[in-house]
């Protein structure tokens, strides 16, 4: 099923229809995930891969048109430097341990320690919510930032700034960023200091 | 779309409920699948469709696009601020288990604060990503 929606994603010039397709490439890695029993990142790859993202696809397709241009170059060089990564990648995945095998490395480094001990060190059920907050805490207060961070990055491509910085053309071009940077970053120093108070 | 009733009405009767599914998966995070990331997304979900049903401009009064930035960085600052409170409560940055005498309820609680930044952020983000491609639709 996922190799077949590939290849009708890779044949269709329509993108509209390949958005579509992305879709429900999406929908069916989710369903994937929970095959292989992890409803978290299914539940994730449908909310994210099939939702959003083919929303924002659609929102970029109705700013550049639905057709996608003929190409007129070669298609050979591109198609080796493909094949050439894929192989490597393929040879890659020789060295990895088998599939559902207890003996893997990741059932034997810090998994059961988290399986066995979440239910009293953190006393909530679902280990995965526990692993994400407690004990990877650092990882997703990462990538918390990583997303804030892509916002300030959109903003300063797509219409916000440029659309203030024109309605303010007289104070000047550098208003924008720096209206930014007081919407995001001062704001972190005082306001750990406050929490106790919202906690 | 403004003048379709049946996606009025479809989307009036849906927006609550979606909302509602954000929230349960939000607080449900602890016992099953979900947590802070799957609500924020949901939860924008519905402003999104609210924005595409009823026009950007009607979404920007029940939701300004200041405010959405706002809550993109309000979410990092309570995740890094439950962690400076941990450090001043005497603890590692994000040891949660000096936030109560408790240690699993300092766990819980701390896991809640954290999924809370986590869905602000979420949720602030991905509606303004949206806001601004919509916006650019009209500067067309």
């Amino acid at each position: 099923m996922l190799a077949v929606t590939a290849l009708a994603l890779l044949k269709l010039r329509n993108l509209f229809a390949v958005a579509m397709l992305a879709g429900i490439y999406s929908l069916l890695s989710a369903g994937l995930f929970t095959a292989l029993d992890a409803v978290d990142v299914a539940f994730t790859e449908a909310a994210v891969g099939a939702g959003i993202s083919t929303i924002l696809v659609l929102g970029t397709l109705a700013l550049v048109g639905h057709e996608q241009k003929k190409s007129t170059r070669s298609s050979v060089i591109p198609l080796l430097v493909v094949l050439v990564t894929g192989s490597i990648l393929v040879y890659g995945t020789f060295d990895m341990p088998p599939y559902g095998d207890p003996g893997n490395p990741a059932h034997h480094h810090v998994a059961p320690h988290y399986l066995e001990e979440s239910a009293h060190e953190i006393g909530i059920p679902n280990v995965v919510t526990s692993v994400l907050a407690s004990y990877r805490g650092y990882d997703t207060m990462g990538e918390t930032t990583v997303i804030f961070t892509a916002m300030v990055g959109v903003l300063l491509l797509m219409g916000g700034v440029r659309k203030r910085a024109t309605s303010e053309m007289a104070s000047g071009p550098a208003s924008g960023p720096s209206d930014q940077e007081l919407d995001g970053e001062p704001h972190q120093q005082p306001d750990g200091e406050e929490d106790p108070d919202g906690g | 779309m403004e003048d379709n009733v049946i996606l009025r009405i479809g989307a009036k009767i849906l927006i609550p409920f979606i909302l509602l599914f954000a929230l349960y998966v939000q607080f449900h995070g602890d016992y099953g699948p979900g947590g802070g990331f799957q609500a924020g997304v949901i939860f924008a979900a519905a402003f999104i469709l609210y924005a595409l049903i009823f026009g950007v401009d009607t979404a920007k009064r029940v939701l300004p696009l200041r405010f959405v930035w706002f809550c993109g960085a309000l979410g990092v600052w309570i995740f890094a601020g439950v962690g400076v409170v941990t450090l001043v409560l005497g603890g590692e940055f994000l040891n949660y288990n000096v936030l109560r005498h408790d240690p699993e309820h300092g766990q819980e609680l701390g896991i809640l604060l954290v999924e809370l930044g986590v869905f602000t952020t979420v949720f602030g983000v991905m509606v303004a990503i949206f806001y601004m491609f919509a916006a650019r639709r009209q500067v067309r």
